[in-house]
């Protein structure tokens, strides 16, 4: 069977020759989850985010779901990996305008075309997966952090994906929120969801993770299985990050 | 006893204010003596023996004053509104164009603000009236089957006429606030946070759905007290319509005066046209952004 996601080479340099991205490769198959971590600014968030074209990248290729793109971007292409890719952001970005339910409904209705009463019906009953079919009716800055982030995981399920991205989703939660938040993303992993995970929750990347991908200045430095990565760590560099994790 | 240094200072600004209004109304009082004129707007109904070349309604130089002043404020209306949403649509455009991502309509937006918002007004209805529609001389007219007529009279289309004054004036104005606008809409635009538009593209909406559907509800509340005071400028910059000769009420009550000599009484009757003018145009931005506020439960 395909993999979800081919990543081949990808590079992205930023002016002054400051690469985000440094001969980037990898490969998720189908029904696995792969964590990726590293030092803030080592280019994690700029990897997760080409997935779905909100970064462009200069040289490379990647195939997501079978679509192959390029560094030069076609418009089309992403616009049909983005139907089929969900993404939850660290900063929640639930629309603040709109309700809980139309934040969910919102895609389905406008680019799947589906009837507002059967993406309703569905909007429902992923909010009660989520356990706040409750709050509905309510608006975003009505809920808790954790709520509002089991919103937005609500939300990116809608498109019913193929592939879902999580760029940090418990970075900016109150440490009483994080679990709610976590144990979502755990029961999505057991449904054989296929999963990126950007994240520094060592617990949680070793419960979910099939495989740890540690990045530093835009380098993969190591790929390995949880078991390996968290107690016997390749690299020296990937220790070193996991004991300063360890220490805070 | 300690002095409030504050009603001090009321108190100076009270004698200087009714001052300076005494000396006003002194001034004004010898001045009427002097013309023989007196108070009154009895003058208003006798015929005005002036014409005027635009006038929605019928008119002729034997109509009253008061007609004639009629038909002055139904011009100025007439391109108020017309100016006013081609300027805000012309805005809209232009201030999106200079948000999007596209380079090349970038430069030419931001050129075009530029340009625009660097030049007076008085220049630009010249322009407008000289280089667009008075060059063009009988013999050198566009002209599609009969239905769009564009020569020195102006545009004729589908038989309504527009005459070489009132396009001048109405693109003149549009063009200048619009460009405006643009940086009104702009400045919502950008008050609006990048991880909405994220969202929505990662959702797989496209770029014009994202922006109608989330980004402008958003901009809204930034972008209409703005809007509004573009709008309070459109009305009154429209009196530039002398320069132009377009009818207007500024222009016709400027002839009046010229002709009766009225003159504390026509700036009466400016005043309080601009002053209801503006408070409709005031008034009805006041409750759109309440509904856009009230649509936002938020915040």
């Amino acid at each position: 069977m395909e993999p979800i996601v081919v990543a081949k080479n990808l590079t992205k340099s930023y002016t002054k020759g400051l690469r985000a991205l440094d001969n980037v490769s990898l490969t998720v198959d189908q029904g696995k989850v792969l964590v990726v971590m590293g030092p803030s600014g080592s280019g994690k968030s700029t990897l997760i985010r080409t997935f779905n074209g909100l970064e462009t990248f200069d040289k490379g290729e990647l195939n997501i779901l079978g679509i192959k793109v390029d560094s030069t971007h076609d418009e089309r292409k992403v616009q049909r990996i983005r139907r089929k890719v969900g993404m939850v952001f660290q900063q929640f970005n639930l629309f603040p305008h709109l309700s809980i339910l139309e934040n969910i409904t919102l895609a389905p209705i406008h680019v799947q075309k589906r009837r507002q009463t059967e993406a309703e019906e569905y909007g429902m009953y992923l909010l009660s997966q989520m356990g706040i079919d409750s709050h509905a009716k309510k608006y975003p800055n009505q809920l808790s952090g954790g709520e509002q982030q089991r919103v937005a995981i609500a939300r990116a399920l809608a498109l019913r994906p193929e592939l879902l991205l999580f760029d940090e989703p418990t970075s900016a939660l109150d440490p009483e929120r994080i679990n709610e938040v976590l144990d979502a993303i755990r029961r999505l992993a057991e449904q054989g969801m296929t999963m990126v995970v950007v994240t520094h929750e060592i617990g949680f990347a070793k419960d979910v993770s099939d495989q740890v991908l540690f990045m530093d200045s835009g380098k993969v430095i190591e790929t390995s299985p949880p078991n390996i990565f968290f107690s016997n760590a390749r690299h020296e560099r990937s220790r070193k990050f996991l004991n300063q994790l360890d220490n805070q | 006893m300690k002095i409030n240094k504050k009603s001090v200072l009321q108190l100076g600004v009270c004698i200087i204010f009714f001052g300076g209004l005494g000396i006003l109304i002194n001034n004004l009082t010898i001045n009427l003596i002097r013309t023989g004129l007196g108070f009154n707007f009895t003058w208003l109904f006798k015929p005005a023996s002036f014409a005027l070349a635009e006038h929605p309604l019928p008119y002729t130089s034997s109509d009253s004053y008061a007609w004639a002043i009629f038909i002055g404020w139904l011009n100025s209306l007439k391109v108020i509104v017309s100016s006013l949403i081609l300027a805000t649509f012309l805005g809209t455009l232009i201030g999106l164009a200079r948000t999007g991502k596209n380079f090349l309509l970038g430069i030419i937006s931001a050129g075009y603000i530029t340009v625009v918002r660097q030049t007076p007004l008085l220049l630009q209805l010249m322009f407008w009236y000289f280089v667009g529609f008075l060059s063009l001389n009988d013999n050198m007219f566009i002209q599609i089957k009969n239905i769009f007529n564009i020569s020195n009279e102006g545009i004729e289309f589908s038989g309504l006429t527009f005459s070489s004054e009132f396009l001048a004036l109405f693109l003149g104005l549009s063009v200048f606030t619009s460009a405006y606008i643009a940086e009104v809409i702009r400045g919502g635009i950008l008050s609006v946070s990048g991880g909405q538009w994220e969202a929505f593209r990662s959702l797989g909406l496209s770029e014009r759905e994202g922006i109608t559907r989330i980004i402008i509800p958003q901009a809204l509340p930034a972008i209409i007290p703005g809007l509004t005071s573009q709008y309070l400028n459109l009305a009154k910059n429209s009196t530039l319509a002398i320069a132009v000769g377009y009818s207007d009420i500024y222009a016709i009550n400027d002839t009046i005066i010229n002709q009766t000599g009225r003159a504390i009484e026509c700036f009466i009757i400016l005043l309080i046209s601009f002053l209801l003018l503006n408070l409709v145009i005031t008034n009805t931005m006041e409750i759109m952004n309440k509904l856009t506020l009230k649509s936002k439960k938020y915040g």
